[in-house]
């Protein structure tokens, strides 16, 4: 050590205190992998149910064709589905989020019943990742490409 | 090479023209960025109109990231090399850091309000979006505090390393953890954001970047103009003893 410059011994002590601190970060974010999210998926509910009455979140996807609105028009009922195809029913009374649609990301909040319905006293609606004007929504790349086309004709 | 703008006076005759000229183009590209984005573009399938907080929201979230990494680098600079003006690039980096994530949690939450149907939750994203303004805030308070007693610089610089921590949790926080944000939608070399809004929110990134580089400078001047002037006021008052 006695031949490294002043300049160099810093540079390694710096580095090496910098390892340990990512991987104490690293460590503290594996530890923290169950307890920090937001909610569980209903394939990590099924497989450790909480207890029944507990406030908890689901999320996942709302799925195609399962919502339906009750006689009193306040009540909705829809199925959250994960990744694995796992679905648990949901109940829900109130006014739901604009952007909560059949095939959409969402985040119940309330508690599982003992029939095994979620019976929800909030909905946040979850957005994807992906960014896309209304007139090109469900056009194929070459439609879209072609509708550009179209409608910068004369731009120049 | 590392210690040809350790030069003050080098650095100063460099930056006087450096600075207004990043300021001045990176407000053109803002705001051009900003018009096109607010009055341009077509709403979104989903979000409609309210997608326009994009191009103010995203530029921020970077910046405000892209602040700290800042901090970080010159920290370690100024560790190991002991190159002195990355103490004061690392100080002057704090405060438009601290702006641009505290823009970005109050966009955020606007957007959120009409979107996911809540201002706030306490997700993994948003939580290590606020503690990052924290971070900033007790560095900002630390580094002055330093500076005013004549304490070394290292002790805001090891806290400017350890706090670079938070950064990749920031930006892995949507991916390790089931979150209400939404995952990343540009990764490497791919983007689920359509070109139309991609356009004027990379160029807005740049007008904003510009701005902040700007700024970065501009405090630099500052800070070494109080450091000349307290230098100054010293001299004269041992003279006069």
């Amino acid at each position: 050590m006695s031949a490294l410059k002043p300049k160099h011994q810093r540079l390694v002590l710096v580095v090496l205190a910098l390892v340990a601190l990512v991987g104490a970060g690293l460590l503290a974010a594996y530890a923290l992998r169950n307890q920090a999210n937001y909610f569980y998926l209903p394939e990590q509910m099924q497989a450790d149910p909480p207890a029944v009455g507990q406030a908890v979140r689901l999320g996942g996807m709302v799925e195609q064709g399962s919502l339906k609105t009750d006689n009193d028009g306040v009540t909705l009922r829809f199925a959250v589905t994960g990744n694995d195809g796992s679905r648990i029913p949901v109940r829900f009374s109130g006014i739901a989020p604009d952007l909560f649609v059949e095939g959409s990301g969402v985040v119940a909040e309330g508690r599982l019943a003992p029939d095994g319905t979620f019976v929800a006293d909030n909905l946040l609606a979850k957005h994807d990742e992906n960014y896309v004007p209304r007139e090109l929504e469900g056009m194929s790349e070459m439609q879209a490409a072609k509708m550009a086309e179209e409608t910068t004709v004369g731009l120049e | 090479m590392m210690h040809g703008f350790a030069n003050p006076k080098r650095f100063l005759t460099l930056a006087s023209w450096l600075t207004p000229l990043l300021l001045a183009a990176g407000l053109v590209l803002s705001g051009g960025a900003l018009w096109w984005g607010l009055t341009q573009v077509s709403p979104d399938r989903l979000m409609g109109e309210t997608v326009r907080i994009l191009f103010l929201h995203v530029p921020a979230a970077w910046l405000g990231m892209g602040g700290w990494t800042a901090i970080a680098i010159s920290s370690l600079v100024y560790l190991v090399w002991r190159h002195p003006l990355a103490a004061l690039a690392a100080r002057a980096a704090a405060v438009p850091g601290l702006v641009f994530t505290l823009i970005c949690l109050v966009t955020g939450s606007i957007w959120g309000r009409p979107t996911w149907g809540t201002w706030w939750v306490w997700d993994g994203r948003l939580t290590s979006m606020l503690v990052l303004a924290f971070l900033y805030a007790a560095y900002i308070a630390l580094a002055q505090a330093a500076a005013r007693e004549g304490v070394s610089a290292r002790i805001p610089a090891i806290f400017g390393l350890v706090g670079a921590i938070n950064i990749p949790i920031i930006n892995r926080s949507v991916v390790w953890w089931n979150s209400l944000h939404q995952p990343p939608s540009i990764t490497m070399g791919n983007s689920a954001i359509d070109g139309e809004y991609l356009a004027p929110l990379l160029v807005a990134v740049v007008g904003f970047s510009l701005i902040f580089g700007g700024i970065v400078l501009a405090r630099m001047r500052a800070l070494l103009a109080d450091i000349q002037a307290e230098a100054r006021l010293r001299r004269r008052a041992s003279e006069a003893v």
